[in-house]
């Protein structure tokens, strides 16, 4: 299984780097979406997927699943989660100021400096 | 007084010149000034009896001793010579710049500043004694020439010499910089006596040719040597008494200092004697060739100050000689160094009254053109004195003290065939040949540097002033350097004792170790057997034709290819660096953010996968893996295929709804590898930000919604292979990071004591609020940061807009 995690994380940062090389700004956000998902789903595998149960103490139980990634995990997507509603945000008012979405076009010279 | 606090004499009374400039403004600042050199050269002159006798005087003022770093001012045969030269040629100087300069028109201040800095950078450049102090100096006389070139700052030129100075000298200043500590490192010693008295065993290290070269590059550009000379010809646009003490009598020489007093340790290299006579003799004739072609006076003398500072590195060169040899040939050679003194000091005199004639001339007439000068012997007679006395002098004429050390200079070069050593016996016989040429070339200029500006005819109709004599007071400087031109000629044995045998006894410590040792005495009349003599014959009749036929030949100088001159090709490498950096820079800085993104993950997968392939990293190992099940294949398809749909869709919308179905899946994945709370806040946070981007979907400005697709031109074979490669790295390292686990789980503590120790039984809940409780505060605080900053984003500066609706978003 963690094998095949593994390959899936490649996908997933593959099409994330894919997107970020692209020209548009919200494509550019939704890259790093992806980039945070794969990320996140590369903590908790390299924490181990072959435990029996949910880390929360229940009589009988031994075997838990590995507690620390996910705590890593939580703080981390929350993280993301803050910069990522900053950077739509920050977009939007781009596009407001702008009028493009088009990074091409954003290169920061005579007409904004 | 102590030495060292006499080294920065001047600069202290530099603090308070711009004060008296501008308080006492009815006298001319340059008297406060001259008093600084006259007590200097009254205070050096008082140790020249004990130096006779071959002691020597130091002082320490420490200045990092933990590094070993101190100001230490050395007085020996040389740095007392230098010392005289520096404080009476300035003292010289600043007399004649009093008349020179007006108190009126000029920034009086600022120049005698300049100056003033300069002489205790002088000064401390020849009495240091520590190698790191010496740089210092070094440097502060490349700021200090800096400035002077560049006193005239509103005029193009003077920048424009002023910078290129300051290029080729602080070039060659940090190649020495790396030559001391190279010299420093091998010696484990900073200071020149201690480093000179390991030398022998120094000469096997390894880097000792490195740093040997390096300190002579230092030198070489200094002292304007071939083909660093260009600089010097360009300095002429300082004020005459700049070119005058700088340019001619003091920091040029400073490189033959630094060749000198290093002799005694590199001149057991073989590749020492070779660059020191060869750049030399090779400046020498190259300098002498160009003075004629030259129009300005101050460029001819320029020229012919690059000529004879390579006339005094050959001569010092030859001395070195004296290392490689036994017997009476030590003698004969050492002779080389006495010589080289000798012209050094002749040459500071002559030069220096050139100068100053050269600037009387400007003064008087308007221009220095010697195209438009002519006639003016009877109009300028005390003048044409002077400049006649310094340029037969220079051209090597009895009675004047340039011929005595011309001669000397022949014979040293001629007793280079004398020595067997690396093809010096066969080669050997170019050298007398060049120098003979040279000679003969500088015999021509100085003629026509006296004669085409003093004789011939008058041509009061192309000089901006009519001309007359000078100021009985600019006159007194070249005045008594002429005196001293006709007076060394005939007392040359009392300069000799005074002053060269001690310089000797310090150059060549191994030989002599004290002046009395040194047994030479100079003769103006050698008899008929001297060859030398027989060659100075030659370069009078030789170089008198050529002087009467300049016309003729001139034209030659025309047919040198002007491409290829130094100074094009100064230019052209100025231009290469300049703008080859611009176009390097404009090439990777497109300013576009997609390549900067190309540079960094082509970086991440060249440097992972490199580093993987070089240590042979990746390993798969199949034990201790989970069993995959039904469920989990089904929701990575689902997770690929929502993946390729935000990857290939046309529409925006499609996108973002993809981009949903892949957090929502990545919540299921968080259910079935059993982690309940992360399951949760994925859920809530994937609805929140697709809520998000649909927000900044929907206030698209209408222009640029084009459904027709995301990516103006579809797939992009460059970036799906970055991709591809990022992609591949990151399953290697998480493959092959999961097959090698080194170190077990820290886990299972918090496992056993959740709680006993923290009373949760939520193990997750219990490490982010107890265990690690930290992580979460500051995960508090970015969150608040992040709303702040969309509040500040939206409503500092848009109010108006429907930013509120935003902020309930979050």
């Amino acid at each position: 299984m963690e094998i095949l995690m593994s390959i899936l994380i490649g996908f997933l940062f593959m099409a994330a780097v894919y997107l970020i090389l692209s020209r548009s700004l919200l494509r550019i956000i939704i890259g790093t979406g992806l980039l945070s998902h794969g990320t996140h789903l590369l903590l908790i595998t390299m924490g181990g997927l072959n435990g029996k149960a949910a880390p929360v103490l229940t009589d009988g139980v031994t075997d838990y699943v590995d507690p620390i990634p996910q705590a890593l995990i939580l703080t981390a997507i929350v993280i993301s989660f803050g910069v990522t509603a900053f950077s739509l945000v920050l977009a939007y008012r781009t596009y407001k100021e702008l009028g493009t979405d088009n990074m091409e076009l954003m290169k920061g010279t005579e007409d904004n400096d | 007084m102590p030495l060292v606090f006499a080294i920065f004499m001047p600069i202290v009374v530099a603090l308070v010149i711009p004060f008296l400039f501008k308080k006492i403004s009815s006298i001319h600042t340059g008297w406060f000034v001259l008093i600084v050199p006259v007590i200097l050269v009254c205070f050096y002159a008082t140790y020249i009896p004990s130096i006779m006798g071959g002691t020597t005087h130091m002082d320490v003022l420490p200045w990092i001793p933990s590094l070993g770093i101190s100001f230490v001012s050395y007085i020996d045969g040389l740095s007392l010579l230098f010392s005289l030269l520096i404080t009476g040629i300035g003292a010289l100087v600043v007399l004649y710049s009093i008349f020179y300069l007006d108190k009126k028109k000029e920034k009086l201040g600022n120049f005698y500043v300049y100056l003033l800095i300069f002489m205790s950078a002088m000064l401390g450049v020849v009495q240091s004694d520590n190698l790191i102090s010496l740089y210092f100096f070094w440097e502060l006389t490349s700021i200090s020439s800096f400035l002077l070139i560049g006193y005239w700052y509103t005029r193009d030129r003077s920048r424009f010499g002023a910078l290129k100075s300051m290029m080729i000298t602080v070039f060659g200043g940090l190649m020495m910089l790396g030559g001391f500590l190279i010299l420093g490192i091998i010696g484990d010693t900073f200071s020149i006596r201690e480093l000179i008295a390991q030398a022998p065993t120094l000469a096997g290290r390894d880097l000792f040719v490195l740093a040997l070269v390096l300190v002579l590059l230092g030198a070489f550009t200094k002292s304007a040597q071939f083909p660093f000379y260009i600089w010097l010809p360009d300095a002429m646009e300082a004020p005459t008494p700049v070119s005058a003490y700088l340019h001619s009598a003091t920091m040029v020489k400073a490189g033959l200092y630094l060749v000198a007093r290093f002799t005694p340790i590199f001149a057991f290299s073989e590749v020492w004697v070779w660059l020191v006579t060869g750049v030399g003799i090779l400046t020498l004739f190259w300098g002498s060739f160009f003075a004629i072609k030259q129009t300005d006076l101050k460029a001819i003398l320029a020229f012919s100050t690059v000529s004879q500072l390579g006339l005094i590195m050959s001569l010092l060169g030859i001395g070195s000689v004296a290392y490689h040899v036994t017997g009476d040939l030590v003698t004969t050679f050492t002779f080389a160094t006495f010589a080289a003194i000798f012209h050094l000091i002749n040459h500071a005199t002559f030069k220096g009254s050139l100068f100053m004639i050269a600037g009387i001339v400007d003064h008087e007439t308007g221009t220095r053109d010697i195209r438009k000068l002519g006639g003016l012997m009877s109009l300028m007679p005390i003048s044409f004195t002077i400049a006649l006395i310094g340029s037969l002098s220079m051209a090597g004429v009895p009675p004047f003290n340039g011929f005595l050390s011309k001669e000397m200079f022949l014979d040293a070069v001629l007793n280079l065939q004398h020595f067997d050593l690396s093809a010096m016996e066969s080669w050997g016989i170019l050298f007398p040949i060049v120098a003979w040429i040279a000679s003969v070339f500088t015999f021509v200029y100085s003629l026509y540097f006296v004669l085409h500006t003093f004789r011939g005819k008058h041509k009061p109709e192309q000089l901006p002033k009519a001309a007359h004599e000078a100021p009985i007071g600019m006159l007194i400087s070249p005045g008594i350097l002429a005196t001293l031109v006709v007076v060394i000629f005939f007392v040359p044995n009392f300069v000799g004792r005074t002053f060269i045998k001690p310089a000797v006894a310090a150059i060549q410590p191994l030989a002599y170790q004290v002046p009395a040792d040194v047994g030479f005495t100079i003769k103006a009349w050698h008899g008929f057997h001297s060859t030398a003599l027989y060659m100075t014959l030659g370069i009078f009749l030789v170089g008198f034709i050529l002087f009467k036929t300049i016309p003729k030949w001139s034209p030659v100088y025309e047919k040198l290819p002007s491409k290829f001159t130094l100074n094009n090709m100064y230019e052209g490498l100025t231009r290469l660096t300049e703008g080859g950096a611009n176009r390097f820079s404009s090439i990777y800085m497109t300013g576009s953010i997609r390549s900067y993104f190309v540079y960094m993950f082509t970086a991440i997968i060249v440097l992972l996968g490199g580093t993987m392939w070089l240590k042979d990293a990746f390993t798969i190992s199949l034990d201790n893996l989970a069993p995959i099940r039904f469920f989990e294949i089904l929701i990575s398809i689902i997770l690929i295929v929502s993946t390729v749909t935000i990857l290939v869709t046309k529409s925006r919308l499609t996108a973002i709804i993809a981009l949903g179905a892949v957090g929502y899946t990545v919540a299921l994945f968080y259910i079935l590898f059993k982690a309940p709370d992360l399951a949760l806040t994925q859920l809530v946070i994937e609805t929140v930000s697709v809520a998000l981007f649909l927000g900044a979907f929907y206030h698209l400005p209408k222009m640029n919604t084009h459904e027709k697709g995301i990516e103006d031109r579809g797939f992009r074979l460059g970036n799906f292979l970055i991709a591809l490669g990022v992609g591949v790295m990151v399953t290697l390292i998480a493959i092959s990071s999961h097959s090698q686990k080194l170190i077990p789980s820290i886990s299972q503590y918090y496992k056993d004591t959740v709680y006993t120790e923290a009373g949760g039984k939520n193990i997750v809940n219990v490490i982010l609020v107890d265990y690690r409780g930290f992580d979460t505060l500051f995960e508090i605080s970015v969150l608040t940061i992040a709303s702040l900053g969309i509040i500040g984003m939206i409503t500092l500066r848009l109010a108006k807009k429907k930013g509120d609706r935003k902020v309930e978003n979050k």
